[in-house]
């Protein structure tokens, strides 16, 4: 069927033999990592909107000392590559952790990687989120807050009724941005020996020695990931910003 | 006044007992910590700081002299030369920047020793060692970004303006030059600096092809001595440093760049 295409581009043969998705191909390895880097890039995102929201809350209405303490917490994780936060947060949580547990007479765990990625990367999220979280919340005009107090609702039911729903498209560009470093700092997680999508594809390109091959496939993936969420976010941002008045 | 207004917000008491215990703690991490390393890998470590520095800064000179033309070509240039290079920043921007370092230093690193007129080329020895992949993947990945932001500057600035050079009688690189240029870039400064610490950011990951830079020589303190948190967190400080001065230097900038600006 493709042999005419074959004909024309001599190494596509081999190339899409070392990508087919049995066992003498390497497919199956790469999809592998893509589910795996998804699964932490979710977990991430997630963990990090959890943070984000809360510190979004604690800068704004917090007391001095939260604050300080919270733009103390931005500041590093913002200034400090991921890698090195990756190295100190992973070793020390699974030291502290242990020590924990020594303490509580158990035998010390090993850390899965699944986990120990989701909640490095989270709190990496974490920072950015409460800057853009905070943002998106300020920018919410003044005058509909104290609309929704004089209607007499309480501070939960502002925060659910007007500041969120408000806030929300504002923050949405932020956040897709945050979602596409999500993704793609999941790769950072391969120096530390989590076989992520990246690790797999330099495994695969190793062994058979076909980099480009290799390289160029996970390239693809990653690329359809990015792109799929992009879309994604324009249409749920489309979405939430129906019925608001162009600016 | 500026001094006067810093003193008012540090002498608050809570922030006094803050910095108290930010002091505190690095007196015991200097004195409890074990820092006897220091000594001898003192010098391999300002290598790999000047390593990292000059790495990033070619980079980011580099890049962002791709970075204006692409930006250009997608605000302002035809469809066939706007459409590559956005395409160009999309793969860029959507793929790890990791990924793209080993493509370049795996892939087209193991492609060139095939050829025999290249290893008999004066560019040979250059080409045998790591760094050049690692400021080439570091180059087109910078390119990428600010090519997107400097689309957004160039389009920013008022068509009036143009139109206003144009009356004057200024050729096109006059305008360029003289008008597009300047506000584009003044427009995009406040970003291009946190762009700049994301680079920084970014740096430590030539480790993985080899190049010695500041973030390596503290994994071989840990490989060698076995001594695992000291090594990190000298190391994160020393980009803390770093970041803080490049956030300086862009603010200085930027005060530079907008005297004589309304607003």
């Amino acid at each position: 069927m493709l042999d005419w295409l074959y004909a024309l581009w001599p190494g596509l043969e081999t190339s899409v033999g070392l990508l087919s998705l049995q066992p003498p191909g390497w497919g199956g390895n790469l999809l592998r990592g893509a589910v795996a880097s998804l699964q932490i890039a979710l977990g991430a995102f997630a963990l990090g909107l959890v943070i984000g929201t809360f510190g979004a809350l604690g800068k704004l209405h917090g007391g001095p000392v939260t604050r300080d303490l919270l733009s103390v917490y931005t500041v590093v994780v913002r200034a400090v590559p991921e890698l090195i936060l990756i190295l100190i947060l992973y070793y020390a949580g699974t030291d502290l952790l242990n020590q924990a547990l020594q303490a509580m007479g158990r035998r010390p765990v090993e850390i899965s990687g699944v986990v120990a990625g989701i909640a490095v990367l989270g709190i990496v999220q974490g920072a950015y989120a409460t800057e853009v979280l905070r943002g998106a919340i300020q920018s919410v005009p003044r005058g509909q807050l104290e609309a929704a107090r004089a209607y007499g609702m309480g501070s939960v039911q502002v925060l659910r009724r007007v500041t969120f729903p408000a806030m929300l498209p504002l923050a949405l560009p932020g956040l897709s941005n945050l979602w596409l470093i999500a993704t793609k700092d999941t790769a950072l997680l391969a120096i530390v020996g989590f076989s992520e999508l990246t690790l797999e594809t330099r495994q695969a390109a190793g062994s058979t020695r076909a980099y480009f091959t290799f390289f160029l496939a996970a390239g693809a993936i990653y690329l359809t990931m990015t792109l799929v969420s992009a879309r994604l976010f324009n249409w749920i941002e489309a979405r939430y910003r129906r019925g608001q008045v162009r600016q | 006044m500026n001094a006067r207004r810093l003193a008012e917000e540090i002498f608050v008491p809570h922030r006094l007992v803050m910095i108290a215990v930010a002091i505190g703690l690095l007196v015991w991490a200097g004195m409890a910590m074990r820092w006897h390393w220091i000594p001898r890998y003192y010098d391999l470590a300002l290598q790999g700081l000047w390593r990292t520095i000059w790495l990033l800064g070619l980079s980011c000179l580099f890049g962002f002299m791709l970075a204006v033309p692409l930006g250009l070509a997608q605000a302002a240039g035809p469809r066939i030369l706007a459409a590559p290079a956005r395409a160009f920043c999309t793969v860029i921007r959507g793929t790890p920047i990791l990924l793209q370092l080993w493509l370049i230093y795996y892939g087209i690193g193991s492609l060139f020793p095939q050829f025999p007129w290249i290893r008999e080329s004066e560019l040979w020895p250059y080409l045998r060692q790591a760094w050049p992949y690692a400021l080439l993947a570091l180059t087109l990945s910078f390119a990428g970004y600010e090519g997107e932001v400097m689309r957004g500057a160039f389009k920013s600035v008022p068509g009036g303006q143009l139109e206003a050079a144009r009356s004057m009688g200024m050729g096109r690189f006059a305008i360029f030059r003289r008008i597009w240029f300047p506000q584009a870039l003044q427009r995009a400064l406040p970003t291009l600096g946190g762009e700049t610490v994301l680079q920084l950011k970014a740096t430590p990951l030539v480790a993985t092809i080899t190049v010695i830079d500041i973030y390596a020589v503290s994994s071989r303190v840990r490989q060698d001595t076995f001594i695992i948190y000291e090594p990190l967190l000298l190391l994160a400080l020393i980009y803390l440093v770093i970041a803080g001065a490049l956030a300086l230097a862009f603010k200085l900038l930027e005060q530079r760049f907008n005297r004589g600006m309304v607003g």
